[in-house]
């Protein structure tokens, strides 16, 4: 995918959506990377027995998730300097071989100056909104 | 038992300097699905302008993690861990983190507020190398569940 210029960015640009799967393995794999063994996130009878669905995925591969969108819109992980999320609702990851789907959005709000834009994106697993309040701000070739 | 209010404002040590890996960049590249060539091949990050393989930028919370864990497990603090959610996370970089980058975290409790039958809990976090360049400012809201 070729990389967006800053020239032919503008308010209102969609970024392309995409999606993502999350399974089980996949937060094994994220508690080993990052280091977060928080039973929820691997445990099913722990998750039940504290109000939880099921196992749910860390927040922060959620939004790992919404960076790697915007990293790859951008063509470069160190264009996205600026960003923050709200969780507003979580992952729910059920224990088969497709897991959760996270449909990522992002729309262009502002053109910034040094060739930066203002992104605003939103997260969706299950038809729940699962980020909101999240902005970032990338740079641009 | 309630968040202590007398904690906001007070900043925590820094952390022992965390040195960044290509090796554990790669991994955390994997483990998000992160494709870029620049988080794992350092000619290519070089070529891009940067002094080795960069980190995708999340990876900050892994760095931050040895001491915002101090914070939260203060026992004078007194949060209910297993009674915590994620509420709100921010990171503002300075640039990208890079293999061989040696860096230093510092936390200070910005606030504690109870909304309803929860508090929540917002702690900055300064990511510095050892040389006091300033790399990234992490913001992270937890959210403690009444009981």
């Amino acid at each position: 995918m070729a990389s967006p210029s800053y020239d032919q960015t503008e308010a209102g640009t969609e970024l392309p959506p995409r999606q993502y799967q999350v399974t089980r393995r996949d937060l094994v794999r994220y508690a080993g990377a990052s280091g977060d063994f928080n039973v929820i996130h691997w445990n099913e009878r722990i998750a039940k027995s504290v109000g939880l669905p099921d196992v749910i995925a860390h927040g922060m591969l959620t939004m790992a998730l919404a960076g790697r969108f915007l990293s790859e819109w951008a063509g470069d992980p160190g264009a996205v300097t600026e960003f923050g999320v709200r969780f507003s609702a979580p992952v729910v990851v059920p224990d088969d071989d497709k897991g959760a789907t996270v449909e990522v959005t992002g729309t262009v709000t502002e053109r910034l100056d040094g060739q930066r834009v203002a992104v605003d994106v939103t997260a969706r697993s299950d038809g729940t909104k699962v980020l909101t309040r999240a902005r970032a701000v990338v740079r641009l070739a | 038992m309630a968040i202590n209010t007398d904690y906001v404002g007070r900043t925590f040590a820094p952390s022992e300097p965390y040195e960044v890996s290509r090796v554990k960049i790669a991994e955390f590249a994997d483990a998000i699905g992160e494709p870029s060539p620049l988080c794992r091949d350092r000619a290519a990050a070089q070529a891009a302008g940067y002094p080795d393989v960069i980190a995708p930028p999340t990876f900050a919370i892994v760095v931050g993690a040895a001491n915002s864990g101090r914070v939260t497990r203060d026992p004078g603090l007194g949060v209910n861990y297993a009674m915590v959610v994620h509420g709100e996370q921010s990171f503002s970089h300075a640039r990208p983190m890079h293999a061989g980058d040696v860096l230093v975290s510092q936390s200070t409790i910005e606030s504690i507020r109870p909304v309803g039958s929860m508090t929540t809990l917002t702690t900055v976090t300064q990511i510095r190398t050892v040389d006091g360049e300033h790399v990234c400012t992490a913001r992270s809201t937890l959210v403690e569940r009444g009981a």
